[in-house]
Protein backbone atom coordinates (compact mmCIF):
# COMPACT_ATOMS: atom_id res chain seq x y z
CA UNK A 1 0.00 0.00 0.00
CA UNK A 2 1.15 3.36 -0.93
CA UNK A 3 0.04 6.38 1.04
CA UNK A 4 1.91 9.96 0.41
CA UNK A 5 1.13 12.25 3.50
CA UNK A 6 4.70 14.24 3.72
CA UNK A 7 5.69 13.04 0.70
CA UNK A 8 2.90 13.68 -1.29
CA UNK A 9 4.40 17.14 -2.85
CA UNK A 10 8.06 16.02 -3.41
CA UNK A 11 7.29 14.92 -7.10
CA UNK A 12 5.81 17.95 -7.96
CA UNK A 13 7.67 20.59 -9.83
CA UNK A 14 8.45 23.76 -7.74
CA UNK A 15 6.54 23.12 -4.77
CA UNK A 16 8.92 24.97 -2.75
CA UNK A 17 7.10 28.05 -4.42
CA UNK A 18 4.43 29.54 -2.56
CA UNK A 19 2.09 29.92 -5.36
CA UNK A 20 2.49 26.06 -6.06
CA UNK A 21 2.15 25.35 -2.68
CA UNK A 22 -1.40 27.25 -2.41
CA UNK A 23 -2.19 25.84 -5.12
CA UNK A 24 -2.02 22.14 -3.86
CA UNK A 25 -4.04 23.26 -0.91
CA UNK A 26 -1.12 24.57 1.34
CA UNK A 27 -2.06 27.21 4.18
CA UNK A 28 -5.41 25.72 4.35
CA UNK A 29 -5.11 24.07 7.00
CA UNK A 30 -4.64 27.58 9.02
CA UNK A 31 -8.52 28.60 8.50
CA UNK A 32 -9.72 26.02 10.66
CA UNK A 33 -6.62 26.23 13.25
CA UNK A 34 -7.76 29.72 13.82
CA UNK A 35 -11.29 28.87 14.92
CA UNK A 36 -9.73 26.24 17.70
CA UNK A 37 -9.22 26.90 20.87
CA UNK A 38 -4.64 26.31 21.49
CA UNK A 39 -5.50 23.76 24.08
CA UNK A 40 -7.57 22.26 21.61
CA UNK A 41 -5.21 21.70 18.85
CA UNK A 42 -3.47 20.18 21.53
CA UNK A 43 -5.63 17.42 22.11
CA UNK A 44 -6.53 17.41 18.10
CA UNK A 45 -2.95 16.28 17.76
CA UNK A 46 -2.98 13.86 20.59
CA UNK A 47 -5.58 11.95 19.65
CA UNK A 48 -3.55 11.83 16.06
CA UNK A 49 -1.01 9.96 17.74
CA UNK A 50 1.33 11.49 15.61
CA UNK A 51 4.95 10.76 17.65
CA UNK A 52 8.43 12.82 17.12
CA UNK A 53 9.81 11.56 14.47
CA UNK A 54 13.51 13.12 15.56
CA UNK A 55 14.71 9.65 17.18
CA UNK A 56 12.54 9.69 20.65
CA UNK A 57 8.81 8.55 18.84
CA UNK A 58 7.52 10.58 21.81
CA UNK A 59 3.69 11.54 21.84
CA UNK A 60 3.90 15.21 19.97
CA UNK A 61 0.33 16.25 21.27
CA UNK A 62 1.90 15.37 24.54
CA UNK A 63 5.33 16.66 24.60
CA UNK A 64 3.39 20.71 24.08
CA UNK A 65 1.16 19.70 26.86
CA UNK A 66 4.26 19.71 29.57
CA UNK A 67 4.82 23.55 28.51
CA UNK A 68 3.65 25.40 31.66
CA UNK A 69 0.82 27.80 30.59
CA UNK A 70 -0.05 30.79 32.50
CA UNK A 71 4.15 32.20 32.28
CA UNK A 72 5.02 35.58 31.57
CA UNK A 73 8.38 34.18 30.02
CA UNK A 74 8.55 33.93 26.51
CA UNK A 75 8.46 30.55 24.75
CA UNK A 76 10.24 29.36 22.10
CA UNK A 77 10.18 26.53 19.44
CA UNK A 78 13.32 24.84 18.13
CA UNK A 79 12.75 23.48 14.21
CA UNK A 80 15.46 20.37 15.10
CA UNK A 81 16.71 20.49 11.37
CA UNK A 82 20.00 18.90 12.54
CA UNK A 83 19.70 15.80 10.80
CA UNK A 84 23.14 13.72 11.72
CA UNK A 85 21.96 10.83 12.73
CA UNK A 86 24.02 8.28 10.01
CA UNK A 87 21.45 7.13 7.42
CA UNK A 88 18.83 9.56 7.60
CA UNK A 89 18.56 11.97 4.71
CA UNK A 90 14.49 12.77 4.97
CA UNK A 91 14.67 16.15 6.43
CA UNK A 92 16.67 17.46 4.09
CA UNK A 93 13.99 16.39 1.05
CA UNK A 94 11.12 18.15 3.42
CA UNK A 95 13.56 21.01 3.38
CA UNK A 96 14.39 21.59 -0.27
CA UNK A 97 11.71 20.51 -1.67
CA UNK A 98 8.45 21.41 0.72
CA UNK A 99 9.75 23.57 3.00
CA UNK A 100 6.37 25.39 3.20
CA UNK A 101 4.93 22.33 4.32
CA UNK A 102 7.12 22.69 7.47
CA UNK A 103 6.48 26.19 7.86
CA UNK A 104 3.11 25.31 8.12
CA UNK A 105 3.44 22.74 10.81
CA UNK A 106 5.60 25.39 12.82
CA UNK A 107 2.30 27.67 12.76
CA UNK A 108 0.16 25.29 13.91
CA UNK A 109 2.75 24.34 17.09
CA UNK A 110 3.36 27.66 17.78
CA UNK A 111 0.03 28.26 18.00
CA UNK A 112 -1.47 25.72 20.01
CA UNK A 113 1.44 26.38 22.26
CA UNK A 114 1.50 30.01 22.41
CA UNK A 115 4.76 30.55 20.98
CA UNK A 116 5.61 33.75 18.96
CA UNK A 117 8.92 33.03 18.26
CA UNK A 118 10.39 29.65 16.41
CA UNK A 119 14.22 29.21 15.73
CA UNK A 120 15.28 26.64 12.83
CA UNK A 121 18.54 24.82 13.67
CA UNK A 122 19.53 23.89 10.08
CA UNK A 123 23.14 21.72 9.74
CA UNK A 124 25.70 24.00 8.27
CA UNK A 125 26.05 21.37 5.41
CA UNK A 126 23.15 22.53 4.20
CA UNK A 127 22.89 25.35 2.41
CA UNK A 128 20.91 24.47 -0.49
CA UNK A 129 18.00 23.54 1.69
CA UNK A 130 18.99 26.33 3.90
CA UNK A 131 18.12 28.50 0.89
CA UNK A 132 15.21 27.39 -0.03
CA UNK A 133 13.62 27.46 3.27
CA UNK A 134 15.01 30.91 3.54
CA UNK A 135 13.44 32.17 0.40
CA UNK A 136 9.98 30.20 1.37
CA UNK A 137 10.07 31.99 4.96
CA UNK A 138 10.36 35.47 2.74
CA UNK A 139 7.22 34.20 1.16
CA UNK A 140 5.17 33.51 3.52
CA UNK A 141 6.10 36.95 5.42
CA UNK A 142 5.09 38.66 2.23
CA UNK A 143 1.90 36.51 2.21
CA UNK A 144 0.96 37.42 5.53
CA UNK A 145 1.06 33.59 6.67
CA UNK A 146 4.01 34.72 9.16
CA UNK A 147 4.38 38.12 10.94
CA UNK A 148 2.09 40.42 12.98
CA UNK A 149 -1.26 39.34 13.03
CA UNK A 150 -1.55 36.58 10.54
CA UNK A 151 -5.00 36.53 9.14
CA UNK A 152 -6.36 38.83 10.67
CA UNK A 153 -5.95 36.13 13.85
CA UNK A 154 -4.09 38.23 16.37
CA UNK A 155 -1.50 35.93 16.35
CA UNK A 156 2.01 36.70 15.56
CA UNK A 157 4.80 34.58 15.02
CA UNK A 158 8.38 35.30 13.86
CA UNK A 159 10.56 32.07 12.17
CA UNK A 160 14.05 32.63 12.05
CA UNK A 161 17.00 30.19 10.58
CA UNK A 162 20.37 29.19 12.76
CA UNK A 163 22.89 27.61 10.69
CA UNK A 164 24.66 25.02 12.50
CA UNK A 165 28.53 24.67 12.02
CA UNK A 166 29.23 21.12 12.15
CA UNK A 167 28.32 18.84 15.38
CA UNK A 168 26.53 15.93 15.52
CA UNK A 169 25.84 16.53 19.32
CA UNK A 170 23.81 19.64 18.72
CA UNK A 171 21.03 17.46 16.97
CA UNK A 172 20.39 16.43 20.60
CA UNK A 173 17.71 19.09 22.01
CA UNK A 174 19.66 19.90 24.79
CA UNK A 175 22.90 19.92 22.73
CA UNK A 176 20.91 22.33 20.16
CA UNK A 177 19.54 25.00 22.86
CA UNK A 178 23.22 25.42 24.74
CA UNK A 179 24.41 25.85 20.71
CA UNK A 180 21.74 28.03 19.91
CA UNK A 181 22.45 29.81 22.57
CA UNK A 182 26.19 30.67 21.34
CA UNK A 183 28.21 28.00 23.36
CA UNK A 184 29.70 24.68 22.82
CA UNK A 185 26.62 22.17 21.90
CA UNK A 186 27.09 19.95 25.25
CA UNK A 187 23.80 18.27 26.29
CA UNK A 188 22.30 19.68 29.68
CA UNK A 189 21.55 17.16 32.40
CA UNK A 190 17.70 16.57 32.66
CA UNK A 191 15.60 17.10 34.94
CA UNK A 192 14.74 20.39 34.03
CA UNK A 193 13.10 19.60 30.42
CA UNK A 194 12.84 22.07 27.99
CA UNK A 195 9.64 22.28 28.21
CA UNK A 196 9.78 24.16 31.61
CA UNK A 197 13.49 25.21 30.75
CA UNK A 198 15.00 25.57 27.76
CA UNK A 199 16.42 28.46 25.27
CA UNK A 200 17.12 31.88 27.02
CA UNK A 201 15.48 29.86 30.24
CA UNK A 202 12.50 30.20 28.73
CA UNK A 203 9.87 26.99 28.37
CA UNK A 204 10.87 25.58 24.75
CA UNK A 205 9.88 22.70 22.57
CA UNK A 206 11.96 21.02 20.16
CA UNK A 207 10.58 19.35 17.43
CA UNK A 208 12.10 17.58 14.36
CA UNK A 209 11.39 18.59 10.84
CA UNK A 210 9.30 15.86 9.84
CA UNK A 211 7.26 15.79 13.11
CA UNK A 212 5.91 19.54 12.01
CA UNK A 213 5.78 18.76 8.31
CA UNK A 214 2.95 16.31 9.20
CA UNK A 215 0.70 18.92 10.86
CA UNK A 216 -0.88 20.23 8.06
CA UNK A 217 -2.09 16.84 6.64
CA UNK A 218 -3.61 16.31 9.91
CA UNK A 219 -4.85 19.24 10.79
CA UNK A 220 -6.84 18.81 7.14
CA UNK A 221 -7.88 15.22 6.94
CA UNK A 222 -8.21 14.83 10.88
CA UNK A 223 -6.93 12.97 13.77
CA UNK A 224 -9.12 9.48 12.81
CA UNK A 225 -8.05 9.96 9.56
CA UNK A 226 -4.33 9.96 10.52
CA UNK A 227 -4.83 7.43 13.04
CA UNK A 228 -6.33 5.11 10.43
CA UNK A 229 -3.17 4.14 8.81
CA UNK A 230 -0.74 2.87 10.80
CA UNK A 231 -1.12 0.34 13.78
CA UNK A 232 -3.10 1.56 17.16
CA UNK A 233 0.06 2.68 18.84
CA UNK A 234 2.27 3.91 15.90
CA UNK A 235 0.14 5.54 14.17
CA UNK A 236 0.59 7.35 10.27
CA UNK A 237 2.97 7.02 7.88
CA UNK A 238 6.66 7.94 8.38
CA UNK A 239 9.30 8.60 6.30
CA UNK A 240 12.28 6.04 5.62
CA UNK A 241 15.56 6.68 4.96
CA UNK A 242 16.90 3.47 3.04
CA UNK A 243 20.82 3.31 2.37
CA UNK A 244 23.43 0.88 1.94
CA UNK A 245 23.12 -2.04 -0.12
CA UNK A 246 20.00 -1.53 -2.22
CA UNK A 247 19.44 -1.05 -5.94
CA UNK A 248 17.34 2.11 -5.68
CA UNK A 249 17.98 3.91 -2.13
CA UNK A 250 15.92 6.98 -1.27
CA UNK A 251 13.27 8.02 0.97
CA UNK A 252 10.45 6.30 0.91
CA UNK A 253 7.05 6.75 2.89
CA UNK A 254 5.46 3.69 4.45
CA UNK A 255 2.13 3.32 6.74
CA UNK A 256 3.92 1.53 10.17
CA UNK A 257 2.91 -1.77 10.46
CA UNK A 258 4.34 -3.38 6.91
CA UNK A 259 6.45 -6.58 7.20
CA UNK A 260 10.10 -4.52 7.12
CA UNK A 261 11.55 -7.04 4.63
CA UNK A 262 8.50 -6.35 2.17
CA UNK A 263 8.57 -2.66 2.66
CA UNK A 264 12.64 -2.83 2.01
CA UNK A 265 12.45 -4.68 -0.88
CA UNK A 266 9.30 -3.20 -2.90
CA UNK A 267 10.16 -0.01 -2.34
CA UNK A 268 14.28 -0.04 -3.13
CA UNK A 269 14.17 -3.74 -5.46
CA UNK A 270 16.31 -5.50 -2.82
CA UNK A 271 19.84 -6.04 -2.08
CA UNK A 272 21.99 -4.74 -5.19
CA UNK A 273 23.49 -7.04 -7.42
CA UNK A 274 20.85 -9.52 -5.89
CA UNK A 275 23.10 -10.33 -3.55
CA UNK A 276 21.67 -12.36 -0.19
CA UNK A 277 20.71 -9.91 2.12
CA UNK A 278 23.29 -10.24 5.42
CA UNK A 279 21.66 -8.04 7.75
CA UNK A 280 19.55 -4.28 8.43
CA UNK A 281 20.10 -1.44 10.77
CA UNK A 282 16.36 -0.01 11.12
CA UNK A 283 16.85 3.26 12.98
CA UNK A 284 19.65 5.16 12.15
CA UNK A 285 23.42 3.64 13.33
CA UNK A 286 22.38 4.52 17.36
CA UNK A 287 20.28 0.91 16.68
CA UNK A 288 20.86 -2.74 17.32
CA UNK A 289 21.23 -4.57 13.71
CA UNK A 290 18.83 -7.51 13.05
CA UNK A 291 19.65 -10.37 11.05
CA UNK A 292 18.12 -11.17 7.98
CA UNK A 293 15.95 -13.79 9.35
CA UNK A 294 14.67 -10.92 12.06
CA UNK A 295 13.85 -8.53 9.30
CA UNK A 296 12.03 -10.79 7.18
CA UNK A 297 9.53 -11.93 10.74
CA UNK A 298 9.81 -8.12 11.78
CA UNK A 299 7.31 -5.44 11.59
CA UNK A 300 7.71 -1.99 11.00
CA UNK A 301 6.21 -0.05 13.88
CA UNK A 302 7.82 1.14 16.99
CA UNK A 303 6.46 -1.80 19.24
CA UNK A 304 7.39 -4.23 16.74
CA UNK A 305 11.12 -3.24 16.09
CA UNK A 306 11.19 -2.42 19.83
CA UNK A 307 9.95 -6.55 20.65
CA UNK A 308 13.06 -7.40 17.77
CA UNK A 309 15.57 -6.10 20.20
CA UNK A 310 16.42 -2.72 18.04
CA UNK A 311 14.33 0.39 17.47
CA UNK A 312 12.40 2.77 14.37
CA UNK A 313 14.76 5.72 15.83
CA UNK A 314 14.58 8.45 12.94
CA UNK A 315 13.30 5.90 10.15
CA UNK A 316 16.92 5.80 8.63
CA UNK A 317 17.18 1.94 7.66
CA UNK A 318 20.76 0.73 6.15
CA UNK A 319 20.84 -2.62 4.50
CA UNK A 320 23.65 -4.93 4.30
CA UNK A 321 24.45 -7.48 2.13
CA UNK A 322 26.73 -10.65 1.72
CA UNK A 323 29.38 -9.04 0.92
CA UNK A 324 29.40 -6.77 3.53
CA UNK A 325 31.52 -6.67 6.83
CA UNK A 326 29.84 -6.54 9.79
CA UNK A 327 33.52 -5.96 11.39
CA UNK A 328 33.65 -2.63 8.88
CA UNK A 329 30.62 -1.65 10.31
CA UNK A 330 31.12 -1.34 13.71
CA UNK A 331 34.76 0.36 13.19
CA UNK A 332 32.83 2.98 11.31
CA UNK A 333 30.18 3.63 13.40
CA UNK A 334 32.54 3.48 16.35
CA UNK A 335 34.76 5.97 14.74
CA UNK A 336 31.97 8.41 14.42
CA UNK A 337 30.74 8.18 18.10
CA UNK A 338 34.43 8.63 18.84
CA UNK A 339 34.84 11.51 16.54
CA UNK A 340 30.86 12.97 18.09
CA UNK A 341 30.91 12.89 21.65
CA UNK A 342 31.19 16.20 23.14
CA UNK A 343 33.78 15.11 26.35
CA UNK A 344 32.15 16.09 29.29
CA UNK A 345 31.18 12.69 30.23
CA UNK A 346 33.78 10.33 31.11
CA UNK A 347 32.25 7.26 30.45
CA UNK A 348 31.32 8.42 27.05
CA UNK A 349 34.77 10.02 25.88
CA UNK A 350 36.88 7.51 26.87
CA UNK A 351 34.39 4.44 26.19
CA UNK A 352 34.03 5.82 22.58
CA UNK A 353 37.40 6.17 22.20
CA UNK A 354 38.20 2.96 23.54
CA UNK A 355 35.80 0.68 21.41
CA UNK A 356 36.94 2.67 18.41
CA UNK A 357 40.75 2.23 19.08
CA UNK A 358 39.75 -1.49 18.86
CA UNK A 359 38.36 -1.68 16.23
CA UNK A 360 40.86 0.23 13.92
CA UNK A 361 43.59 -2.39 15.13
CA UNK A 362 40.92 -5.43 14.54
CA UNK A 363 40.25 -3.80 11.24
CA UNK A 364 43.60 -3.23 10.37
CA UNK A 365 44.38 -6.99 11.26
CA UNK A 366 46.47 -6.14 14.56
CA UNK A 367 43.58 -7.93 16.62
CA UNK A 368 44.55 -9.66 19.68
CA UNK A 369 42.61 -12.54 21.49
CA UNK A 370 40.40 -10.87 24.32
CA UNK A 371 39.20 -8.11 21.70
CA UNK A 372 35.91 -8.67 22.02
CA UNK A 373 35.52 -9.21 25.14
CA UNK A 374 37.43 -6.39 26.34
CA UNK A 375 34.63 -4.10 23.95
CA UNK A 376 31.32 -6.38 25.84
CA UNK A 377 33.31 -5.36 29.14
CA UNK A 378 32.76 -2.01 28.41
CA UNK A 379 29.52 -1.75 27.33
CA UNK A 380 27.40 -2.17 30.28
CA UNK A 381 29.16 1.54 31.62
CA UNK A 382 28.08 3.51 28.67
CA UNK A 383 24.58 2.25 29.23
CA UNK A 384 22.06 4.47 30.89
CA UNK A 385 24.94 6.38 33.27
CA UNK A 386 25.32 9.14 30.82
CA UNK A 387 23.79 13.00 30.18
CA UNK A 388 23.16 12.57 27.03
CA UNK A 389 22.15 8.70 25.45
CA UNK A 390 24.96 9.07 23.00
CA UNK A 391 26.99 6.50 24.83
CA UNK A 392 24.44 4.14 24.47
CA UNK A 393 24.18 4.81 20.92
CA UNK A 394 27.44 3.26 20.18
CA UNK A 395 27.16 0.52 23.33
CA UNK A 396 24.04 -0.98 22.00
CA UNK A 397 24.55 -2.01 18.31
CA UNK A 398 29.04 -2.80 19.57
CA UNK A 399 26.82 -5.66 21.68
CA UNK A 400 24.16 -6.30 18.96
CA UNK A 401 26.92 -7.05 15.88
CA UNK A 402 28.76 -9.08 18.07
CA UNK A 403 26.35 -10.97 19.57
CA UNK A 404 24.74 -11.89 16.54
CA UNK A 405 27.68 -11.70 14.23
CA UNK A 406 30.48 -12.69 16.77
CA UNK A 407 32.41 -15.31 14.15
CA UNK A 408 33.08 -12.76 11.84
CA UNK A 409 34.88 -10.61 14.78
CA UNK A 410 36.67 -14.01 15.64
CA UNK A 411 37.93 -14.50 12.43
CA UNK A 412 39.02 -11.36 11.61
CA UNK A 413 40.71 -11.26 14.70
CA UNK A 414 42.05 -15.21 14.20
CA UNK A 415 43.23 -14.13 10.70
CA UNK A 416 45.38 -11.62 12.61
CA UNK A 417 46.61 -13.91 14.73
CA UNK A 418 47.86 -16.60 12.20
CA UNK A 419 49.70 -14.36 10.13
CA UNK A 420 51.15 -12.06 12.86
CA UNK B 1 51.10 38.20 11.88
CA UNK B 2 47.80 38.03 11.39
CA UNK B 3 45.55 41.45 10.25
CA UNK B 4 43.60 43.40 11.94
CA UNK B 5 40.01 42.32 11.47
CA UNK B 6 37.01 44.70 11.22
CA UNK B 7 33.45 43.71 9.35
CA UNK B 8 32.92 45.31 5.96
CA UNK B 9 30.33 47.27 5.34
CA UNK B 10 28.03 44.81 3.94
CA UNK B 11 29.41 42.61 7.22
CA UNK B 12 28.29 44.94 9.41
CA UNK B 13 24.72 45.31 7.91
CA UNK B 14 24.35 41.22 8.35
CA UNK B 15 25.94 41.65 11.88
CA UNK B 16 23.33 44.05 13.01
CA UNK B 17 20.33 41.95 11.50
CA UNK B 18 21.65 38.98 12.82
CA UNK B 19 21.59 40.45 16.33
CA UNK B 20 17.85 42.09 16.18
CA UNK B 21 16.95 38.25 16.30
CA UNK B 22 17.90 36.76 19.11
CA UNK B 23 16.90 38.37 22.89
CA UNK B 24 20.72 37.81 24.00
CA UNK B 25 24.05 38.89 22.31
CA UNK B 26 26.17 35.43 22.95
CA UNK B 27 23.26 33.98 20.74
CA UNK B 28 24.67 36.00 17.70
CA UNK B 29 28.30 33.93 18.35
CA UNK B 30 28.08 31.39 16.07
CA UNK B 31 26.24 33.57 13.01
CA UNK B 32 28.96 36.45 13.29
CA UNK B 33 31.82 33.72 12.91
CA UNK B 34 30.01 32.65 9.90
CA UNK B 35 29.91 35.99 8.87
CA UNK B 36 33.66 36.45 9.05
CA UNK B 37 34.41 33.38 7.91
CA UNK B 38 32.36 34.28 4.46
CA UNK B 39 34.23 37.77 4.53
CA UNK B 40 37.86 36.62 4.96
CA UNK B 41 37.53 33.06 4.32
CA UNK B 42 38.76 31.32 7.87
CA UNK B 43 38.92 32.78 11.31
CA UNK B 44 42.01 33.52 12.90
CA UNK B 45 42.91 35.02 16.71
CA UNK B 46 41.88 38.79 15.80
CA UNK B 47 38.57 37.82 14.36
CA UNK B 48 38.10 35.74 17.33
CA UNK B 49 38.65 38.98 19.57
CA UNK B 50 37.07 41.17 17.38
CA UNK B 51 33.57 38.83 17.89
CA UNK B 52 34.32 38.48 21.05
CA UNK B 53 34.45 42.58 21.58
CA UNK B 54 31.36 42.78 19.52
CA UNK B 55 29.88 40.67 21.86
CA UNK B 56 30.59 40.81 24.97
CA UNK B 57 31.81 37.88 25.51
CA UNK B 58 35.42 36.61 26.83
CA UNK B 59 37.90 35.72 23.84
CA UNK B 60 38.20 32.42 25.14
CA UNK B 61 35.00 31.78 25.37
CA UNK B 62 35.12 32.70 20.98
CA UNK B 63 37.76 30.73 21.25
CA UNK B 64 36.64 27.32 22.51
CA UNK B 65 33.53 27.53 20.49
CA UNK B 66 35.15 27.60 17.38
CA UNK B 67 37.44 24.70 17.87
CA UNK B 68 34.16 22.84 18.84
CA UNK B 69 32.70 23.22 15.61
CA UNK B 70 34.77 21.70 12.67
CA UNK B 71 32.96 23.90 10.33
CA UNK B 72 35.10 26.76 11.24
CA UNK B 73 38.46 26.84 9.26
CA UNK B 74 40.91 28.01 11.39
CA UNK B 75 43.46 28.04 8.83
CA UNK B 76 42.79 28.63 4.71
CA UNK B 77 41.76 26.02 3.43
CA UNK B 78 42.29 25.00 -0.11
CA UNK B 79 40.14 27.21 -3.00
CA UNK B 80 37.99 24.10 -3.67
CA UNK B 81 37.62 22.31 0.15
CA UNK B 82 36.32 19.29 -0.11
CA UNK B 83 34.52 17.17 2.25
CA UNK B 84 34.54 13.61 1.67
CA UNK B 85 31.83 11.39 3.36
CA UNK B 86 33.27 8.51 5.44
CA UNK B 87 30.74 7.25 7.47
CA UNK B 88 28.73 4.11 7.08
CA UNK B 89 26.42 4.26 3.95
CA UNK B 90 29.05 6.10 2.20
CA UNK B 91 31.40 3.12 3.29
CA UNK B 92 29.10 0.95 1.69
CA UNK B 93 29.41 2.27 -1.61
CA UNK B 94 32.74 2.05 -1.89
CA UNK B 95 33.29 5.49 -0.79
CA UNK B 96 37.61 4.46 -0.47
CA UNK B 97 37.58 3.86 -4.16
CA UNK B 98 36.58 7.34 -4.60
CA UNK B 99 39.63 8.39 -1.57
CA UNK B 100 41.82 6.06 -3.28
CA UNK B 101 41.38 8.04 -6.65
CA UNK B 102 41.42 11.21 -5.10
CA UNK B 103 44.89 10.73 -3.90
CA UNK B 104 46.59 8.72 -6.34
CA UNK B 105 45.27 11.06 -9.10
CA UNK B 106 45.67 14.20 -7.98
CA UNK B 107 47.71 14.09 -4.66
CA UNK B 108 44.45 15.41 -2.84
CA UNK B 109 45.26 13.60 0.59
CA UNK B 110 42.72 14.03 3.42
CA UNK B 111 43.55 16.39 6.39
CA UNK B 112 46.13 18.43 3.31
CA UNK B 113 45.99 20.84 1.22
CA UNK B 114 47.99 20.23 -2.61
CA UNK B 115 50.87 22.91 -3.13
CA UNK B 116 49.62 25.01 -5.44
CA UNK B 117 46.58 25.79 -2.54
CA UNK B 118 43.74 24.69 -4.71
CA UNK B 119 42.31 21.67 -3.01
CA UNK B 120 41.72 20.87 0.52
CA UNK B 121 40.42 17.37 1.45
CA UNK B 122 38.79 16.34 4.99
CA UNK B 123 36.75 13.23 5.85
CA UNK B 124 33.26 14.34 6.92
CA UNK B 125 31.05 12.28 8.92
CA UNK B 126 27.40 11.39 7.48
CA UNK B 127 26.19 14.68 5.53
CA UNK B 128 22.92 13.49 5.18
CA UNK B 129 22.39 12.49 1.58
CA UNK B 130 23.49 8.65 2.19
CA UNK B 131 20.96 7.65 -0.55
CA UNK B 132 22.87 8.83 -3.14
CA UNK B 133 26.33 7.64 -1.77
CA UNK B 134 29.14 8.18 -2.23
CA UNK B 135 29.05 11.76 -1.30
CA UNK B 136 31.49 14.73 -0.95
CA UNK B 137 30.75 18.28 -0.62
CA UNK B 138 32.40 20.92 -2.70
CA UNK B 139 32.84 24.14 -1.30
CA UNK B 140 28.91 24.57 -0.78
CA UNK B 141 28.11 22.26 -3.69
CA UNK B 142 26.87 18.39 -2.70
CA UNK B 143 28.21 16.37 -5.21
CA UNK B 144 26.32 12.96 -5.30
CA UNK B 145 26.70 9.62 -6.71
CA UNK B 146 30.08 9.38 -7.05
CA UNK B 147 32.18 7.48 -9.67
CA UNK B 148 35.64 7.69 -10.43
CA UNK B 149 34.60 9.70 -13.98
CA UNK B 150 32.14 11.83 -11.78
CA UNK B 151 35.19 12.69 -9.68
CA UNK B 152 37.35 13.80 -12.87
CA UNK B 153 34.74 15.76 -14.44
CA UNK B 154 34.47 17.16 -11.02
CA UNK B 155 37.95 18.06 -10.71
CA UNK B 156 38.70 18.92 -14.11
CA UNK B 157 35.83 21.84 -13.83
CA UNK B 158 37.54 23.50 -10.66
CA UNK B 159 40.64 23.71 -11.94
CA UNK B 160 38.88 25.46 -15.31
CA UNK B 161 37.64 27.66 -12.22
CA UNK B 162 33.94 26.88 -13.32
CA UNK B 163 30.93 26.82 -10.74
CA UNK B 164 29.62 23.49 -9.43
CA UNK B 165 26.06 22.94 -9.94
CA UNK B 166 24.25 20.33 -7.62
CA UNK B 167 22.22 17.99 -9.09
CA UNK B 168 18.47 18.00 -9.02
CA UNK B 169 16.77 16.52 -5.96
CA UNK B 170 14.98 13.65 -6.72
CA UNK B 171 11.96 12.82 -5.25
CA UNK B 172 13.29 9.32 -3.33
C1 LIG C 1 23.00 12.26 20.08
C2 LIG C 1 21.64 12.67 19.58
C3 LIG C 1 21.49 13.23 18.32
C4 LIG C 1 20.25 13.62 17.85
N1 LIG C 1 20.15 14.16 16.60
C5 LIG C 1 18.93 14.56 16.15
C6 LIG C 1 18.80 15.17 14.87
O1 LIG C 1 19.78 15.33 14.13
N2 LIG C 1 17.57 15.58 14.47
C7 LIG C 1 16.46 15.43 15.26
O2 LIG C 1 15.37 15.84 14.87
N3 LIG C 1 16.56 14.85 16.48
C8 LIG C 1 17.76 14.43 16.93
N4 LIG C 1 17.85 13.87 18.19
C9 LIG C 1 16.62 13.77 19.00
C10 LIG C 1 16.36 15.08 19.75
O3 LIG C 1 17.07 15.07 20.97
C11 LIG C 1 14.89 15.29 20.08
O4 LIG C 1 14.39 14.15 20.68
C12 LIG C 1 14.02 15.60 18.87
O5 LIG C 1 14.54 16.66 18.13
C13 LIG C 1 12.63 15.95 19.34
O6 LIG C 1 11.77 16.18 18.25
P1 LIG C 1 10.56 15.19 17.94
O7 LIG C 1 9.81 14.97 19.23
O8 LIG C 1 9.76 15.91 16.93
O9 LIG C 1 11.18 13.93 17.43
C14 LIG C 1 19.10 13.44 18.66
C15 LIG C 1 19.25 12.86 19.91
C16 LIG C 1 20.49 12.46 20.38
C17 LIG C 1 20.61 11.85 21.72
S1 LIG D 1 27.03 11.07 26.66
FE1 LIG D 1 28.76 11.73 25.39
S2 LIG D 1 27.91 13.18 23.93
FE2 LIG D 1 26.35 12.91 25.56
S3 LIG D 1 26.78 14.55 26.99
FE3 LIG D 1 27.98 12.80 27.71
S4 LIG D 1 30.01 13.05 26.70
FE4 LIG D 1 28.58 14.40 25.66
S1 LIG E 1 26.80 8.08 5.27
FE1 LIG E 1 27.62 9.37 3.75
S2 LIG E 1 26.05 10.85 3.50
FE2 LIG E 1 25.29 9.62 5.12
Amino acid sequence: MSVKIVSRNFETPNADKIDVYESLGGYKSLEKLFAMKPDDVIEFVKKSGLRGRGGAGFSTGMKWSFVPKNVDKPKYLCVNADEGEPGTFKDRKILQLDPHQMIEGVIICCYAVGIKTAYVYIRGEYVKPQAHLHSAIAEAYKKGYLGKNIKGSGFDLDIHIHRGAGAYICGEETGLIESLEGKKGMPRSKPPYPAVIGVFGCPTVVNNVETLATLPWIMNNGSEAYAGFGTEKSTGTMLFSISGSVERPGVYESPFGVNLWDFIESSTGGVRGGRALKAVIPGGSSAAILTAEETRATNLDYESIAAAGSMVGSGAIMVLSEDDSIVKALQVIARFYSHESCGQCPQCREGTYYISEIMDRVLAGDGKPGDIERILEMCPSMLGQTVCVLADSIAIPAKSYIDKFRPEFESCIKGAAATA
Amino acid sequence: MDEEFAFSEASEKEFMETLERYPTKMAALLPALWIAQNQNGYITPPIMEYIAERLDLSPVHVYSVCEFYTMYHKSPPGRYHIQLCRTLSCVLCKMEDIQGHLESRYGIRAGKKTEDGMFSLTLAECLGSCGTAPVMRVNDVYCENLTIAKVDRIIEACKRGETLEEDPMLAH
